[in-house]
């Protein structure tokens, strides 16, 4: 087969150049105005000691403006994207990102704002962040929200920070963090730098947490108990009251990772489920694009007794006679402090509300009735012919907004990998599935097909498995030497470990 | 080494690791069966010289691409050598897992304790 | 509402048939009635695209930026001009849409960045090791830090005063969890103390943070209070503000072993605070303990050159409860667009940006410290930032214009009280390319309107009628 894409040809052979490749001494793009009458171009050893500056400029490619857009045009190519292929990446939450959210976030009035305006002279920025709290306030079912958080992970060790100053208020001092053993790896990352112990607690046969096993963990030892739900096999936990119940009664809070809010707003609520803590991806279910690995934003949003500690400084609403006023609060006593600069990620912020504004209350909750709906379907169709055959669900059940398959029976009756099917559906111009999570089903796949994919999509994704599998019953080589039609086909990974080449030597 | 192989001159602990006791001193590693479930190891770094390992405690740990995996110490002593050619070719815990892929040599600090572990036809027995 | 669901009533009943359910609701019956919300959410209905542009273009209208009035503003977040290519390149799909390159062979664009970034990084830093982006500065420390407490074993931390407030506090907060102990050095003459940093290190001290320039602009020297850090075994740490590097020594040079900050002077804009990047460089040493994504070269089954994620054991998502950060993210469209900036500066436009900068400041810098009424806090080298002393109060001193007069704009510098009760009388004046000589001289007059009061009469030969106003836009 050609190594080649539609939209590089062979002749074009510097495709993997680098930028520093491409330079050529001599060469600029820029051009800075000039320095300003009445300033004099005083030598820099004079208003900074010698020994404080550099002696050789640093090494920056030398290239011109119209090189740069050729350069990184190409490489982009080398991407695949959202906007041009199904991406159903389980727990990652690929939906539309709306370009309406784009063009907002990009007014002067908010991108060129700086963080440390005073409050008096950002009073927009300041109500946006308030009506984001608000929103997501209402949508958590808890009523304080904190918009710090830089991403889920930093929400998740903020939750955890929360958790260890509730409980020094109160005079205890648990050591035990609890985490489902489908937990994502972040949960348990995030308990050590806080801290705490991981104790995990065993899964049961539908997929949710083993009670019995959760029992026998419990006990005035346990700081907090993390969950996801539905957890990362798309299962809702139905015993999460008793749950808890269970946490509670033992002095532990609960803490939600929202990974997986999408498929359930308007439908049910952290807060009621009784959650202390809950971080919010809004990078995943507010629609934030992911950027090829960032930027996401992971506000979280607490119960009434975690609300002293929060994260500083926080949005405000003052009233003053007739007059509203947002502001940023410093003044909390007993707050964990900081997490990162400034306010967070207002950018992220501001494309969330106007998900938010654009769907209302209403198409939130239908959008996760419509993610739940396209995951049931393509559920379906996977278990039909041949996918039914040789990658057969895991906790067969309705499954919420995303399911997980097992690759086992088909490594074991056609010989060919998880892994094998992934890389052969990259030839169909699909974004495989989330692969090997979570860990404990055998060869798994994990699909999240979001409220924005078309039946027709679901429907030829299901029909690329189907003759991927059935190719493969004729000819297993196809299927595990693929791809074949991508920028790069299978890549050393093992050689970049062994001996790492993480940067460019220059001559 | 593409088949499993389980030497008889070596003793084996059930976490998947060997040793050869030689008088007061052993030689350590890592079984074939261990090392053909983690893949190809990338990265395997020593304990220092002179720090002491403790029966069927983590000493060392072998990467592969995308897992990690604990090295436990099948009896206890002082660390006395550590394969210094695994830095460069780390390769040689799947080609040669009993020879040139050896990890570290310990002084035994009880002897006694290599009567706790299994012998090779006991340990591939573990196995099945 | 807006129509970004595309499935109709028709396809809704074929897929519900095919399922084998008569409703949607049937599909939620997993959720327990008495958890199940059962009313809608109490948010206002969704409204139409124009809609939304509408009241979010009011919100923002509100808002004092950097476009119109010009903004002094710095304290590590600087309005500096983002070039039109940097947009253009990062708003196309395939960089905007993509997720983290866990498929490498369809992610070979983004992973090909990161390692052009990394170089970057090193190249300007002079670090051999760089990673592919963190959150932002301040929380990098805390990574910084977690980083020297596994590697030395050694829980106590050093931080001058002369570190961005916010990473102190970012530190202190996470050193709550870490199990570590912060300790302050204070300055003098806006500079580190070195004799309060020599009596604070000890063989307990992990990791000593100093940051160039400082918060109060002023350029330290960093081999020199390292000595003292070295000593004792702890690992010295530096901040750095990225703009500078074109003529700063880099950290590198001067016996650092981790540098880290906050990206957004390269190519990010300003966003009230954020997404920015932060950027992460170490000795070789440290390589596999560092936090995040790394990209490293390697090549395909047919020989061609690619990239993929590397050294991913570090990670999360395998080391699980013994990973090196918990983090999952490179910040990578940030990331990019620093290495845009970076490449659109050139090796050259760095160096000369760092010296407009030093020479732009330094006459700012000579302006206002000339005025009646103020005075330079202190006199160390600066490059792009200063610190004045005011004889008025500085809270009295921002309103621009009487406050009789309704609510009036903030004279747009950062005050030092809030971070610095020693400083309650002192504020920043940050300074860019995008900050002309006539806004400077703007800015001076400003400033002595502001400490003789409004209703003095100041001769003023640039500026006819309302000084204020005319700087509005």
């Amino acid at each position: 087969m050609s190594a080649t894409t539609l939209t590089e040809t062979p002749q074009q052979a510097d495709r993997a150049k680098t930028i520093y490749e491409k330079s050529v001494p001599g060469r600029r793009a820029a051009q800075l105005p000039p320095l300003g009458e009445g300033i004099n171009e005083t030598p820099i050893d004079e208003l900074i000691p010698a020994h404080l500056l550099r002696e050789q400029p640093a090494e920056l490619p030398e290239v011109s403006e119209p090189e740069i857009i050729r350069h990184y045009n190409r490489l982009s190519r080398r991407n695949f994207d959202l906007d041009t292929g199904f991406y159903p990446l389980g727990s990652c939450t690929m939906k539309y990102n709306p370009r309406l959210n784009e063009r907002v976030a990009g007014l002067p009035g908010h991108a060129k704002l700086h963080p440390a305006t005073d409050p008096s002279d950002a009073q927009g920025a300041l109500q946006l962040m308030y009506l984001l709290q608000e929103s997501l306030s209402e949508i958590t079912g808890l009523p304080t929200v904190s918009l710090q958080p830089s991403a889920g992970s930093q929400g998740e060790l903020a939750g955890l920070l929360l958790t260890r100053a509730y409980h020094d208020d109160q005079g205890r001092n648990p050591t035990k963090v609890l985490t489902p053993d489908t937990a994502h790896g972040t949960n348990p990352a995030s308990v050590t730098m806080a801290g705490y112990e991981v104790v995990k607690v065993a899964t049961n046969e539908q997929g949710g947490v083993d009670v019995e096993d959760l029992k026998s963990k419990i006990d005035d030892d346990v700081a907090c108990l993390m969950l996801t739900n539905p957890n990362t096999l798309g299962v809702f936990d139905e015993n999460i009251a008793e749950i808890s119940s269970l946490v509670h009664d033992a002095g532990g809070l609960l803490y939600y990772d929202g990974a997986n809010l999408n498929a359930i707003m308007g439908q049910a609520r952290p807060g009621d489920m009784g959650f202390d803590i809950v971080h919010v991806n809004l990078h995943k279910s507010f629609s934030q694009p992911h950027g090829g690995g960032g930027p996401g934003a992971g506000p979280i949003a607490v119960s009434g007794r975690v609300e002293p500690f929060i994260p500083r400084p926080q949005v405000v609403r003052n009233e003053i006679g007739d007059e509203v006023f947002f502001d940023l609060d410093y003044d909390r006593p007993k707050s964990i402090g900081r997490l990162r600069g400034f306010q967070g990620n207002f950018g992220v912020f501001v494309r969330s509300l106007a998900y938010i504004l654009s769907l209302g209350g209403d198409g939130l909750s239908e959008a996760s009735r419509l993610a739940v709906l396209n995951a049931n379907y393509l559920k379906q169709r996977l278990s039909e012919g041949r996918a039914g055959k040789y990658l057969p669900v895991a906790f067969d059940r309705h499954c919420m907004h995303e399911f997980v398959l097992s690759g086992a029976p088909m490594k074991k009756d056609l010989g060919i990998k998880t892994l094998d099917l992934a890389k052969r559906l990259l030839d169909f111009g699909f974004h495989p599935p989330t692969v090997y999570f979570p860990l404990l089903v055998d060869e798994a796949l994990m699909v999240e097909p979001v409220e924005t994919e078309a039946k027709s999509d679901l429907d030829a994704f299901a029909e690329a498995i189907e003759s991927i599998l059935e190719e493969a019953e004729g000819d297993a080589t196809v299927a595990q030497n693929a791809p074949y039609t991508t920028p790069v086909r299978r890549l050393d990974e093992v050689g970049a470990t062994r001996k790492p080449v993480i940067r460019q030597q220059i001559a | 080494m593409a088949e499993a192989s389980y030497p008889e001159d070596l003793k084996y602990h059930p976490e998947h690791d060997w040793a050869r006791i030689e008088g007061g001193e052993a030689t350590l590693g890592i079984t074939w069966y261990a090392q053909d479930s983690l893949g190809e190891v990338v990265f395997f770094e020593g304990p220092e010289i002179g720090s002491e390992v403790t029966k069927d405690q983590p000493y060392a740990e072998v990467e592969s691409v995308k897992a990690v995996s604990d090295v436990v110490a099948p009896v206890s002593g002082e660390v006395i050598a550590v394969n210094e050619s695994l830095a460069d070719a780390p390769e040689a815990i799947n080609a040669d897992p009993y020879e040139t892929g050896w990890l570290i040599k310990i002084r035994l600090s009880d002897p006694s304790e290599a009567d706790t572990l299994m012998d090779s036809a006991a340990y591939a027995a573990s196995l099945e | 509402m807006a129509g970004y669901t595309p499935a109709t009533a028709s396809d809704q009943a074929e897929m519900l048939a095919a399922i084998g359910v008569s409703s949607i609701d049937e599909l939620f019956e997993q959720i327990p009635a008495d958890i199940r919300l059962n009313r809608e959410l109490d948010l206002e209905d969704g409204m139409s695209e124009s809609e939304v542009y509408r009241f979010l273009a009011g919100l923002a209208d509100m808002n004092l930026d950097a476009e119109r009035i010009p903004s002094f503003l710095g304290a590590g977040m600087y309005d500096h001009y983002v070039p039109a290519i940097v947009d253009a390149i990062t708003s196309r799909s395939e960089f905007l849409t993509p997720y983290t390159p866990y498929q490498p062979e369809v992610s070979q664009g983004g992973l090909q960045v990161m390692f052009e970034f990394q170089t970057a990084m090193s190249e300007i830093t002079g670090l051999p090791v760089s990673n592919a982006g963190l959150y932002e500065g301040p929380s990098a420390a805390a990574s910084a830090a977690y980083l020297a407490m596994g590697q030395t074993g050694r829980t106590g931390l050093v931080a001058s005063r002369g570190l961005h407030p916010h990473s102190r506090e970012t530190l202190a907060t996470h050193a709550v969890g870490f199990g570590a102990t912060l300790t302050e050095v204070g300055l003098e003459g806006g500079l580190t103390s070195a004799d309060e940093l020599e009596a604070a290190v000890s063989e307990e001290t992990a990791a000593v943070f100093l940051q160039n320039p400082n918060f109060l602009g002023a350029v330290e020297d960093i081999a020199a209070l390292g000595e003292a850090v070295k000593a004792r075994g702890a690992m010295l740490i530096v901040q750095v503000d990225p703009m500078t590097l074109g003529i700063l020594r880099p950290p590198g040079e001067c016996g650092a072993d981790i540098a880290y900050g906050d990206g957004q002077p390269l190519g990010n804009r300003l966003d009230f605070g954020g997404p920015s990047f932060g950027f992460f460089c170490a000795r070789e040493e440290y390589l596999r303990k560092m936090p995040g994504r790394i990209a490293g070269e390697t090549t395909d089954v047919d020989g061609r050159r690619g990239f993929v994620l590397t050294l991913q054991t570090r990670e999360q998502h395998i080391r699980r409860e013994k990973a090196t950060s918990n983090i999952c993210t490179a910040q990578a469209l940030n990331s990019l667009a620093g290495m845009v900036h970076l490449a659109w500066l050139g090796k050259q436009g760095f160096v000369e940006l760092g010296e407009l900068l030093a020479r732009r400041t330094a006459y700012a810098r000579g302006l206002v410290g000339s005025l009646d009424g103020y005075e330079l806090l202190h006199d160390a080298p600066v490059v792009r930032e200063f610190a004045v002393r005011s004889d008025r109060p500085v809270d009295e001193l921002l309103p621009l214009g009487d406050q009789a007069d309704g609510p009036a704009p903030r004279l747009p510098v950062y005050p030092l009280g809030r971070d610095y009760p020693e400083y309650e009388d002192c504020f920043l004046v940050a300074i860019t390319e995008n900050r002309s000589v006539d806004e400077i001289g703007w800015l001076a007059h400003m400033l002595e309107h502001a400490q003789a009061g409004w209703g003095e009469h100041i001769h003023d030969h640039d500026h006819e009628g309302n000084p204020v106003a005319g700087a509005l836009r």
